[in-house]
């Protein structure tokens, strides 16, 4: 299972370093997110406002969304499912392969955004950097639940329209527990209900994708 | 044995449910503080039990039989459909019943309570599911998807529960035990309270059973309807 | 090596076969023709595994399509499909390194591979930068990695000039003689001079027609 992950993790992360759609694609439509935050938000509330936390991890949904359906794209074509389907992978392997790579990529991606958030939704940069270890574990727990739920809104094939519905009524307690969890960092409170909420979320996720995720397969 | 308990069901659902209303609304007495709005309490506690709990309980527990090897059927899968179905509707009430009941207090139609925020999120979870099964044409690849989802909404629902109980909470506490209302529950209320549980469960397993009729009815349809695309097919064959 | 009963297949309640029956020996090369529609490429993945029986029974190198395990079915069978069977954006190279490693087979059998399909000038190109022809033998490539006991190969000719087809039936005719069974799907008899298959005509997703 493990050789199978870091086999399919390692291929996914190739690709993206030869598409560079992370780069290219995703990283601007989420800095453009944070900056389009800042407008909303009206001019006097764009630089000096609370709001920062809630937006950082809003604008990492949309970016999860997007790269969810990019992780299914790879596998998109027939002939190429098909072909791999022939090698007869361990489905917990692909899981946690296909999970592992999108944890990875949204890593990178909220390293750029908070950096984002700092500059221009003036978040303070301790705080923000005490927040690093709840974001690293939301965005597993957000690459975790997308991967079971890019699988079942159709693998390569689905209608791209299916995946919000089905993701983000799962995605909001992540939202809520990553929201609460960086705020109590930038201006003190509690943390370790959202601890458990963002744990308990991500070992779920990993527990049932390895268990099901064979169940999801076309055939 | 089973036959009457069947032929039963939809008469004593409407008697029962007839009796809730009568005695919600004219035999017991209007609440001193909330005056005759109180009246939904013999509505939307039993409402929401049932679609938070009755409803969705059982189209978990199908799903999860429908997975698991032994108890794979179909049966399982038109059971999580039909609860999940009925599910909408109850959930739909129970907001409305419980945006009404909020009005007065809150000030608004919608407030950012915990029970009513979760609420809100399980029934979009309950619509996915639905949409979930419309992208689907293939009925093993859909029964499959439809109940690994289902699992993951039950999964969901402890989550939901704190994150939102955590983040804030505005509701009252739950009304029959911990009352801190005036609204005291004891007596001919307590009776009516208990009769409206059974009313709206019955009223559940009414619907789930015309629903699943309807489910089995149009299967029958889709095997016919397989049986001669199956023909035409093997005809083509024969040329 | 291969038992179809009344094999039927339903996908969103449309049947792609619908009834069929078939044997093939271990060791034999067949064709597979029909019109647009006849099931061809179904009756490949019934095969392969890779779509389920809906009813009738079936048995692909001992073991049963209703009850077996299908996963263990598809990593016996090679599959050349009429798109592009690879990672678009990795290199012949790097999606034979995938396919190798997925299957615990040493890497070092990769250049001898693509010498023999010709594609030793193009190992490190990404996949899409390929023409049709060339994904077809880097499908081939895929294949010849894993020697498979069962080769499955769906029109295979679609985008062979007249150099690719003498390639591909020589390369066929060692892999029958190796003891592999072949089975091609076409949409007219194979003209080849070297190769004598046996012909299975396809209509209605039911075998209409077989000569030897």
């Amino acid at each position: 299972m493990i050789r199978t992950a870091l086999l399919v993790a390692g291929k996914d992360l190739r690709i993206e370093r030869r598409s560079r759609v992370l780069l290219w694609q995703v990283l601007p439509f989420g800095v453009m997110g944070l900056v389009l935050s800042g407008l909303a938000l009206g001019p006097t509330h764009a630089g000096h406002s609370s709001a920062g936390p809630g937006l950082f991890y809003l604008v990492m949904l949309l970016v999860t969304l997007l790269m969810i359906n990019r992780s299914r794209v790879i596998e998109g074509s027939v002939g190429t499912r098909t072909s791999v389907a022939t090698l007869g992978l361990d489905p917990a392997g692909v899981f946690l392969g296909k999970a592992l790579a999108l944890a990875v990529e949204l890593w990178v991606t909220g390293a750029v955004l908070l950096a984002g958030a700092v500059l221009v939704l003036h978040t303070a940069l301790v705080g923000t950097l005490q927040a690093l270890p709840s974001v690293v574990v939301i965005l597993a727990a957000l690459a975790a639940a997308g991967t079971l739920y890019g699988a079942l809104s159709g693998g390569g094939q689905g209608p791209a329209t299916l995946l919000p519905v089905l993701s983000l009524p799962a995605f909001a307690p992540l939202l809520i527990a990553g929201e609460r969890s960086f705020s109590a960092s930038l201006h003190g409170g509690g943390l370790w209900q959202w601890w458990v909420i963002s744990i308990v979320a991500l070992a779920a996720y990993l527990a049932v994708g390895i268990l099901l995720y064979g169940v999801l397969e076309d055939s | 044995m089973k036959l009457l308990s069947q032929r039963l069901l939809g008469p004593v659902t409407l008697a029962l449910l007839g009796l809730t209303f009568w005695l919600g609304l004219w035999v017991t007495p209007p609440d001193k503080a909330q005056g005759n709005l109180a009246r939904l309490v013999y509505v939307h506690p039993a409402v929401a039990w049932v679609a938070l709990y009755v409803s969705f309980g059982t189209a978990t527990i199908a799903s999860a039989l429908y997975l698991w090897q032994r108890t794979r059927s179909m049966v399982m899968d038109r059971v999580a459909h039909c609860a999940m179905e009925v599910s909408v509707v109850f959930i739909l009430l129970t907001l409305i019943t419980g945006s009404i009941w909020g009005r007065p207090t809150w000030g608004v139609w919608w407030a950012w309570d915990a029970r009513l925020t979760s609420t809100a999120i399980l029934g979009v979870f309950a619509l996915a599911y639905l949409a979930l099964r419309r992208a689907n044409d293939d009925p093993d690849l859909r029964a499959r998807r439809a109940a690994v989802f289902a699992i993951l909404a039950a999964i969901n629902v402890p989550i939901i529960h704190f994150s939102v109980q955590w983040w804030k909470t505005l509701h009252q506490g739950a009304t029959v035990f911990t009352s801190n209302r005036q609204l005291l529950i004891h007596g001919l209320m307590a009776w009516t309270l208990l009769i409206s549980f059974l009313a709206f469960t019955l009223l559940f397993f009414w619907l789930l059973r015309a629903r699943y009729r309807l489910e089995v009815l149009r299967s029958e349809r889709y095997d016919v309807f397989v049986a001669e695309a199956l023909a035409q097919r093997r005809r083509e064959g024969v040329r | 090596m291969v038992t179809l009963r009344d094999a039927v297949v339903l996908v969103g309640g449309f049947p792609l076969l619908s009834g069929l029956n078939l044997e093939l020996e271990a060791g034999t090369l067949s064709v597979v023709t029909g019109a647009n529609g006849a099931g061809k490429t179904s009756l490949l993945r019934l095969i392969g595994g890779l779509v389920g029986l809906t009813s009738g029974s079936g048995r692909v190198s001992d073991i049963d399509l209703a009850t077996g395990d299908l996963r263990e079915l598809r990593r016996r069978v090679g599959w050349l499909g009429h798109e592009g069977s690879f990672y678009d954006d990795l290199s012949a190279n790097e999606n034979l390194a995938f396919a190798a490693k997925a299957l615990a087979r040493p890497t070092n059998e990769i250049a001898g591979v693509l010498d023999r399909v010709g594609l030793t000038s193009r190992a490190s190109m990404p996949a899409k930068l390929l023409s049709a022809g060339q994904r077809r033998r880097l499908g081939l490539a895929w294949i010849l990695l894993r020697r498979p006991a069962l080769w499955l190969l769906d029109e295979p000719y679609a985008s062979l000039d007249d150099e690719g087809r003498t390639f591909f039936d020589q390369l066929v005719g060692d892999v029958v003689e190796s003891g592999a069974t072949v089975l091609v799907s076409a949409h007219d008899p194979l003209r080849s001079s070297t190769l004598h298959p046996r012909t299975l005509t396809l209509a209605g997703g039911l075998v209409v027609g077989d000569r030897s």
